[in-house]
């Protein structure tokens, strides 16, 4: 017999609906799996099982009168850095580690509306700043392929939890890669939607301009079904873009003869493994019989992105985290001796080295006499590579290319040099800076390690990448690859 | 570019973070490291080029009419706060 933790979202919702399984029988199962693995794994902050098995209850209740949400009783876990009324809510750090948010993100109502089931919330790199989830406050989390690597970051948490049966769903954010890059390592799909798809409201801001929200899942086919409840406009938010939500599970089974792909040239050069490229080639011609044609592009100024995001990012976070004041809620120091000491000693034994680190660079480029070669300098480039793009998407449908440079690596092997760290983020951060939709499917494994495959699209084409995607996921299995042990 | 011990204490006064002693020189050094790398930037005309604020380039921020929405929170929001006094946020004394 298949087990549950086997079955696609896709399958469990079919067969809650069948009612061959109810939503209790499916929280119970995977609260077990959580259970068991998670002491390892570390993938979890915080386990709700007790409000997941009244949810479950409830959608039980709802599919029996046939009023039900599309989701109607499908576990899934959130990252932690979206706000969940009445449960704590770290963002990964000492400075939230007593949290408890008054309210719900919009996106944790709008899922709930649909009757997903909470199980928990997961580990993230501290601030979603981090590739590893090595930054955590709660300790680096495990990659279920092989407990010494990284599962990436900054969603490493909701990544480990997916690719080892925790869930068929996670919420992440990616702000420089922080869905896809984890997806990759962890042999998931994982989704990042246009800038502005899907709200932010109470999503804990890192870099205002370049976060969103979106999922983690084994297939396209899930996440087409998880983002149709997740997107759409929000009041709430002030950058939430006002155009409809197209249905993106009907979508998915469009033909892809004489899709136009376009293949990043200045993602084949440089710091590229050669086993990784072999397998993106080997992608490649998946697409090429399926009737798409390959056309090589060249983004000149791509390779300015990361040193753009490391001003960009850091000078939004250095302003988005002086909120955290020690006054109103979060870390506050022991005996302050002043409202100035309040304030130093609460940051700075609250954020970790990672966020002190980002803090201080974008207070630097912000800083009087440094603000125009620092920080204006990096929002024209910024122009620069998103011309880029739009001159790219005049030739072509999508753009394909690998989505990281190296599968997982060793855990404690980049910690101490963060430009090497900041590195691994060298083919996602363009889609941020651009604001486009960017997914990552997994596309074959080295040495047992997965690698993923980097699909981008016109600003608002998610239908269009979940079809892509779809359409390679119908020809081959690596997206039904488990990690041994997680059987 | 090389920092000193001062400038980095002076960043970290300026964005309200305290460091210790045994912090201020790895900051020096990886702080350092990332405006090198960061200069990579000056490798670009940007003569004519316009600063890109937001990704969606030509959205402008909506604005809403300023309505009351909320229901007044103020005791779940305070919570959370490290010290509270008579619905009051305590703060160490700023004014002798």
């Amino acid at each position: 017999m298949t087990e549950l933790h086997h079955l696609t979202l896709a399958e469990l919702n079919e067969g809650l609906r069948a009612r061959r399984f109810s939503s209790v029988e499916l929280a119970k199962h995977f609260l077990a799996r959580i259970e068991r693995l998670n002491p390892t794994l570390n993938a979890l902050i915080t386990v709700t099982a007790e409000q997941a098995l009244a949810a479950a209850q409830r959608a039980d209740e709802l599919l029996a009168s046939g009023e039900a949400g599309a989701l109607a009783g499908v576990p899934l876990i959130h990252k932690d850095i979206f706000c969940t009324d009445g449960v704590l809510t770290t963002c990964g750090s000492r400075m939230l580690a007593n949290f408890v948010a008054p309210y719900d993100a919009t996106i944790v109502e709008k899922l709930s509306q649909s009757g997903v089931v909470m199980l928990g919330k997961a580990n993230m790199d501290e601030f979603a700043m981090g590739s590893s989830n090595e930054t955590s406050y709660y300790g680096p989390v495990k990659n279920p392929w092989d407990l010494k690597k990284v599962p990436g970051g900054s969603s490493g948490g909701s990544a480990a939890a997916v690719a080892a049966r925790l869930a068929p769903v996670a919420t992440a954010t990616d702000t420089g890669g922080s869905i896809r890059q984890p997806a990759a390592l962890t042999g998931l799909t994982g989704l990042k939607p246009t800038y502005g798809r899907v709200s932010r409201y109470g999503m804990i801001a890192f870099a205002s301009s370049l976060d969103q929200a979106g999922t983690l899942t084994y297939t396209a086919k899930d996440a087409a079904l998880v983002l149709r409840d997740m997107a759409g406009f929000d009041p709430r938010d002030s950058t939430s873009v006002d155009t409809p939500v197209p249905d993106y599970v009907a979508a998915l089974d469009q033909p892809l003869k004489g899709l136009k792909i376009g293949l990043l040239k200045e993602f084949f050069e440089g710091g590229l493994e050669e086993s990784t490229a072999k397998l993106i080639r080997e992608a490649l011609q998946v697409y090429e019989r399926l009737g798409a044609q390959l056309i090589e592009v060249s983004l000149p100024n791509l390779p300015l992105s990361v040193p753009t995001y490391y001003v960009v990012a850091p000078a939004e976070c250095s302003s988005n985290l002086s909120r955290f004041d020690g006054v109103r809620f979060g870390y506050r120091c022991e005996n302050p001796k002043d409202l100035v000491d309040l304030y130093k000693r609460s940051r700075g034994e609250g954020f970790g080295a990672e966020v002190k680190r980002r803090i201080m660079t974008g207070t630097y480029v912000l800083s009087a006499g440094y603000y125009d070669a620092y920080y204006l300098r990096a929002q024209k480039v910024r122009r620069l590579i998103t011309d880029d793009f739009a001159r790219a998407f005049q030739q072509v449908d999508v753009l394909m290319g690998p989505t990281s440079p190296t599968p997982a690596f060793d855990i404690g092997a980049k910690v101490d040099d963060p430009i090497t760290m900041y590195l691994n983020d060298i083919y996602t951060i363009g889609a941020n800076l651009a604001g486009l939709p960017a997914l990552s499917i997994p596309c074959g494994s080295v040495g047992g390690l997965p690698v993923g495959l980097q699909i981008i699209g016109p600003h608002f084409a998610e239908a269009k990448l979940l079809n892509v995607a779809h359409g390679y996921q119908n020809e081959t299995l690596w997206h039904r690859d488990i990690p041994k042990g997680y059987e | 570019m090389s920092l000193t011990d001062h400038d980095v204490k002076n960043i970290a006064h300026l964005a309200r973070l305290a460091l210790t002693e045994e912090q201020v020189p790895v900051y020096v050094d990886s702080l350092s490291k990332i405006f090198d790398f960061v200069a990579q930037l000056n490798a670009a005309d940007t003569a004519s080029v316009e600063p890109m604020a937001h990704p969606l380039a030509d959205q402008v921020q909506r604005m809403r009419p300023d309505e009351v929405l909320d229901s007044d929170q103020h005791g779940k929001y305070q919570r959370n706060a490290p010290r509270v006094e008579a619905d009051l946020y305590l703060v160490p004394k700023v004014i002798e």
